[in-house]
């Protein structure tokens, strides 16, 4: 096998694996802080991309109106998430996870068919900024431009986050709530809004990740289905709440699948789940440290 | 379980059920025996999810592979080996319990979500199989028009033969779920440490209830094709393996037969909802947060509730629902 596409193949699956990633930290800093298993975080994931689509194709589909697509793109899914964290999920934090999972699933449904009412059930798709299309190469492997752009956004999130969590007033805040939520209210502080603040990064994330990968996917129904149990198995393998396990579990899938693709095509999906099953039999509480 | 006045009311309230049932196919049109009969199917799959769900506190996330690995197995006895149904109709249940005690032997291992993720990923495993090995599987056409025996040649005939064989499968996981296994498996989902303290090997009787429940899913699943005479590889979706937890929700778990009533809402809602709208799954998901907030016991438990049967105190404490305090947000 020729060692080049080998490494373009790894290079691809390192793109890919850093949108799981984006979505997957998102998902376990929800679990992490709030205890939530958030099903529709891949409704919000899909609204990302789809409204990428409608924010670009507004703006004229020209370069700058891409860009300001992936920037404002996240915004809408942050802004519908927090509506349902806000109105309902505020409400529900006590109750045990079976019963949020259902919840959260519920609301996966709703804005699974309030989707197909605003867009359609058609496919959709947009290019990536000019300054993003076409291929440069790495290493003496040439690859679209936009998957090496990934691969600068998806470390740039990851410091972004761990800043966030370590720097920041609220985001100290946050990891006390994750460890013993009364001690911070005793403290006097507004827990309720804590865990709004870090939904909200949650949702983001969520967010993002759609926008990210709209320019390299037909964008659909189905894309919440999709991500959502992979990145579920992401965030487990890589420690609940653990947002570093996020980006070890994504890389594992990313690169498994790719990979598994150039050994046998037919059956690559096989691959990633394959791995998840070894994972959590040998580390059954994730390879990094769960927060649980 | 409940004795004396309680029992009698509700062995009369079985027998009025299954009069009704049996009397069906002869007051009603086709098509609402066709439906009763999917309900029935549907019901004794949530049936099953219940043993571990609700009474063995298992978090089982992808029941829906059994259903379907059961499905499979009678359509390729028949199609592929061309053997007769009546063994696929044996073959299927004992293949799926066979996938349980495989898929299961690995997750015990595991506890809650650990547990339910590790499962999602086996099962995606056999869905993936069932999806890509179009030779055999017929990949995601499914595999359709599939001989059934010339006893199950009318739909008034696979009625009665699904009827009797849930209404079997029913009496078997009522004395399973009130056995000392029963018992034993409720206890070890209310403290599993406690019960590993007096000597109870948790690991096992979880891995039996699955192996059982598994195996009824797949009496369930050769049903649907006795009913349908088709298969399709999104009978292994995790989709489908949340909308029988649904189910058991809905109706109200800690109830025997919960899951049924769960079951034939769902159902019913599905087929006559969705033949006004294309949104149904809207409606399904705005009833299932109602009823998070409102009915967390389920419409069993609501109804048991109101005619003053409360679950034993048992029950009531692995319910665990801070009903009182969930409302004022945390």
């Amino acid at each position: 096998m020729d060692l080049s596409v080998v490494g373009s193949q790894l290079l691809v699956g390192l793109s890919r694996a850093m949108i799981l990633f984006i979505v997957s930290a998102g998902l376990s800093f929800v679990l992490g802080v709030l205890r939530v298993p958030n099903i529709f975080h891949g409704s919000l994931y899909m609204i990302g991309a789809f409204s990428a689509f409608s924010i670009a194709t507004w703006l004229g589909g020209q370069s700058t109106g891409l860009w300001l697509a992936m920037l404002a793109a996240p915004v809408v899914a942050v802004a519908i998430g927090m509506i349902v964290e806000r109105a309902l999920l505020a409400h529900l934090y006590r109750r045990e996870h079976l019963m949020l999972i259902l919840f959260t699933w519920g609301v996966m449904l709703i804005l699974n068919d309030l989707v197909k009412l605003a867009w359609g059930p058609t496919y959709r798709s947009i290019m990536p900024p000019a300054a993003l299309q076409g291929s440069a190469s790495l290493l003496g492997i040439a690859l679209p431009r936009y998957n090496l752009f990934l691969l600068l956004i998806g470390p740039l999130v990851a410091v972004g986050l761990w800043l966030f969590t370590q720097r920041t007033r609220i985001g100290k805040i946050a990891r006390a709530a994750a460890v013993d939520q009364e001690m911070v209210a005793i403290l006097g502080i507004n827990v309720s809004r804590v865990l709004a603040v870090a939904f909200l990064v949650g949702c983001y994330l969520a967010g993002l990740g759609g926008a990210l990968v709209a320019p390299t996917t037909s964008i659909t129904l189905g894309m919440d289905h999709s991500i959502i149990v992979d990145a579920f198995l992401i965030v487990t393998i890589g420690g609940l709440g653990n947002i570093w396990g996020a980006l070890v579990g994504a890389l594992v899938f990313g690169v498994t699948q790719s990979l598994g693709l150039l050994v046998w095509p037919q059956f690559a999906v096989v691959f990633p789940y394959l791995t998840v099953v070894i994972v959590l039999l040998l580390r059954p509480r994730g390879l990094l440290r769960s927060v649980w | 379980m409940r004795q004396g006045i309680g029992e009698s009311r509700s062995r009369g309230a079985v027998a009025a059920v299954l009069a009704t049932l049996l009397l069906l196919p002869v007051v009603l049109p086709v098509f609402y025996t066709y439906i009763a009969a999917l309900i029935l199917v549907t019901a004794l799959l949530a049936m099953s999810l219940n043993l571990v769900l609700g009474y063995g506190g298992i978090y089982q996330f992808h029941h829906a592979v059994f259903y379907g690995v059961g499905a499979y197995a009678l359509a390729l006895t028949v199609t592929k080996a061309g053997l007769s149904a009546w063994i696929g109709f044996l073959a299927g249940p004992l293949a799926a319990a066979a996938a349980g005690c495989l898929i299961g032997w690995f997750c015990v291992r595991l506890t809650r979500l650990y547990f339910g993720m590790l499962q999602i990923s086996l099962g995606s495993l056999l869905w993936i199989i069932v999806l890509r090995w179009y030779p055999v599987t017929g990949g995601d056409d499914g595999i359709h028009g599939i001989p059934m025996p010339s006893l199950l040649a009318s739909p008034t005939s696979v009625y009665y033969f699904i009827l009797a064989v849930v209404a079997l499968c029913l009496v078997v996981l009522y004395r399973v779920t009130s056995s000392p296994f029963g018992a034993t498996l409720q206890a070890v989902r209310d403290n599993p440490q406690r019960c590993e303290a007096v000597g109870v090997n948790v690991r096992r009787h979880q891995l039996v209830a699955i192996v059982i429940a598994a195996g009824i899913a797949g009496v369930a699943g050769v049903l649907y094709v006795a009913l349908e005479r088709s298969v399709f590889a999104s009978m292994l979706f995790w989709v489908l393996s949340l909308e029988i937890l649904v189910m058991c929700l809905l109706g109200g778990w800690f109830t025997f037969a919960g899951p049924i009533v769960g079951a034939a809402i769902i159902v019913a809602l599905r087929t006559f909802v969705g033949r006004y709208t294309e949104n149904w799954t809207m409606i399904l998901g705005i009833m299932m947060i109602l009823l998070i907030f409102f009915m967390p016991e389920g419409v069993m438990g609501f109804l048991l509730d109101r005619l003053g049967r409360r679950p034993s105190a048992v029950e009531e404490e692995a319910l665990a629902y801070p009903a009182q305090t969930a409302g004022k947000g945390g």
